[in-house]
């Protein structure tokens, strides 16, 4: 019963990853741009909540309504101002702005929050739960694993059924073509950055009602998520969402056969996976 | 107008004066424990290894095309396989640093089999999740103090020299060995037959495999040859320390984001880019490093700045502007005329 306790809890926490993942993958996606940055702007997304629930007093989950629109602003002004810059054949320059990106991040937060960790207060909410038969789910990782499939249905229809979505798969498959039909591709990149920040306020969000958090921990949840997508296979959402499963089950339960092996267990599987099927599992697009 | 009219050489004026130059700015380094006081010696030891690694991670990604934000994976082992080697088998500590060297290559083996199936930037972040599971592993040794970490034995540092002063020098003596023997072996590399191979693969991977380049082949040696010198400059790194924990030898920040900052503000894809990129790196840190994370959040800024207006980095403006090149790799035609030689 305990190791079946491990897995739905691991799949729950899976709802987490794939989080942290979607936003990867939307502008892995569309511009073959990889965000070293993305974990730190999960944090940044936290911090923001933070500071929302602190000075107007609400419920994290409705900080919501602030930290998203404005994690997809800037998004935009990211993409447009610095990112778009750096697009082309060559893999350095967007690696290493973003790596810049990732520092400054870090140390601009350090700086405003000190290294001390945090936490969002969400009430009663942070401890509810109900029994399934024999197991007992807390609320949180419930609804956190229900926003997950929500966002990335969403997504996947933003991606196929709109305008929008079409616009985005058009710079996707050929950038000049696009262009020469009438579509901006720096806007459509804007437009994707905003997007894809805006997943991961949400990300933030509940990272930060979960657990605590510092300015430090970027870099581990923009390796947890990379994961979730490579294992997934590149370029596909639900894969995604499955390879955020993998990871999260693989971590409970690897916790469960002794605690320090809890992330590292996480890694192996994914190492795993990468040396059986190195496109992983459900792949869509060739990396 | 013939052809006779033109040679074709390889070195220049330049490029000797700065060879002598360089030789006479080593013989004094060399004798800096007679000049210079504990705490520049410190710092010069620092600028050493600093510019070890940031000319090893410039072969890799400005040569081989393999860009890796995971290179702390092989500092922190090697400095791991120091503590270890030395406390554990008795080992002296310079035959122990020679053993990481070897160690790391062997390791790097596997882990070079896995991670080239990664391409771009999943290659960056997959050599990052190796890192991690170093440091991971490393954290569950308990006899190396766990996730704490350990420090060497007062016997096996006091086993180097037996004065404080003689410690100090080998070590200084240690970091500028290995920064000119790093320096000298890309210099060397880049020269051969596989040197060529390389710079062909940077500059059309397709058109080199299309000449029987064996790039795959080629890169694999690139990676593991770094891999083994990193490790061993992450053992004298830790030498140095005389301390070692998870945290600090795996760290990105340090190990990794530092020294790309490093290579890329000096130019990559150059011998001479990483020798300025470690000058500027350690002007701006000791200007700056009252203003703590302030000074972090500017090296970002010059570097995101760096990256976007002159990709090429500060020797590139250096170099078209008064078209030098101070390790002779490439060759050059002049006009016989001129009589420059």
């Amino acid at each position: 019963m305990d190791w079946l306790n491990a897995v739905v809890q691991g799949t729950l926490l899976g709802g987490l990853y794939a989080l942290f993942a979607a936003g990867l993958s939307l502008i892995f996606g569309v511009m073959r741009l990889v965000n070293i940055a993305h974990g730190d702007l999960i944090i940044l997304a936290a911090y923001l909540g933070l500071t929302v629930t602190t000075v107007a007093g609400v419920h994290p989950l409705l900080a919501l309504l602030i930290v998203v629109p404005a994690m997809g602003l800037i998004g935009y002004a990211l993409q447009r101002g610095i990112l778009n810059q750096t697009l082309g054949d060559d893999l350095l320059p967007p690696l290493l702005v973003t790596f810049g990106l990732s520092v400054i991040l870090q140390n601009g937060l350090l700086e405003i929050y000190t290294a001390d960790p945090q936490k969002m207060d969400a009430g009663a909410l942070e401890i509810a739960s109900f029994a399934v038969g024999s197991l007992t789910l807390g609320v949180l990782p419930v609804l956190t694993f229900a926003i997950a499939v929500a966002v990335i249905w969403g997504l996947q229809w933003t991606f196929y059924r709109t305008a929008l979505g079409r616009a985005f798969r058009a710079v996707s498959d050929n950038q000049d073509i696009a262009q020469l039909m009438g579509l901006n591709r720096r806007h459509i990149f804007g437009l994707a950055m905003a997007l894809a920040l805006a997943v991961t306020a949400i990300a933030g969000i509940l990272l930060g009602i979960r657990t605590s958090f510092d300015p430090s921990v970027g870099g581990g949840r923009l390796i947890f998520g990379f994961e979730a997508v490579i294992i997934g296979g590149l370029g596909n959402l639900w894969g995604t969402l499955a390879g955020g499963v993998i990871l999260g089950v693989a971590q409970t339960v690897g916790a469960k056969i002794d605690p320090g092996w809890q992330i590292l267990a996480g890694h192996i599987v994914f190492l795993l996976i990468l040396a059986v099927r190195p496109n992983g599992l459900f792949p869509r697009v060739s990396g | 107008m013939s052809l006779q009219n033109y040679t074709v050489t390889r070195t220049s004026q330049a490029a000797r004066a700065a060879a002598i130059l360089g030789a006479l700015v080593l013989l004094v380094l060399i004798a800096a424990p007679w000049w210079a006081g504990r705490a520049d010696m410190r710092l010069m030891g620092e600028i050493f290894l600093y510019l070890a690694l940031a000319s090893l991670w410039n072969l890799m990604a400005g040569y081989a095309g393999l860009v890796s934000v995971g290179q702390q994976a092989f500092v922190g082992f090697g400095g791991y396989i120091l503590f270890a080697l030395t406390i554990f088998v008795g080992l002296p500590p310079i035959v122990a640093i020679a053993a990481a060297g070897v160690l790391g290559a062997i390791i790097a083996v596997p882990m070079a089999a896995l991670i080239f199936r990664l391409r771009g930037a999943y290659f960056a972040i997959g050599t990052w999740v190796f890192a991690e599971v170093f440091r991971l592993s490393f954290a569950q040794i308990s006899s190396l103090g766990g996730g704490s970490g350990s420090s060497l034995p007062v016997g096996i540092v006091r086993s180097m020299a037996a004065s404080r002063d003689g410690r100090e020098s080998l070590s200084y003596w240690l970091a500028l060995g290995i920064a000119v023997l790093v320096i000298a072996a890309v210099y060397l590399f880049l020269r051969s037959r596989n040197g060529l191979a390389l710079t062909a693969i940077r500059d059309n991977e397709l058109a080199a495999g299309s000449l029987g380049i064996d790039i795959w082949r080629t890169k694999f040696v690139v990676y593991v040859v770094t891999a083994g010198l990193t490790a061993m400059v992450g053992a004298l790194i830790f030498l140095q320390k005389l301390r070692i924990s998870p945290d600090a030898a795996f760290s990105v920040n340090d190990w990794t984001a530092f020294v790309i900052f490093i290579v890329v503000i000096g130019g990559i894809g150059t011998i001479e880019g990483p020798i300025i990129g470690t000058l500027i790196f350690f002007a701006l840190r000791e200007t700056l490093a009252d203003l703590g994370t302030t000074y972090l959040i500017v090296l970002g800024l010059v570097a995101i700045v760096v990256m976007l207006k002159a990709p090429k980095g500060v020797w590139s403006l250096i170099r078209t502007r008064f078209d030098l090149q101070l390790f002779p790799l490439g060759y050059r035609v002049q006009h016989n005329d001129k009589k420059a030689d």
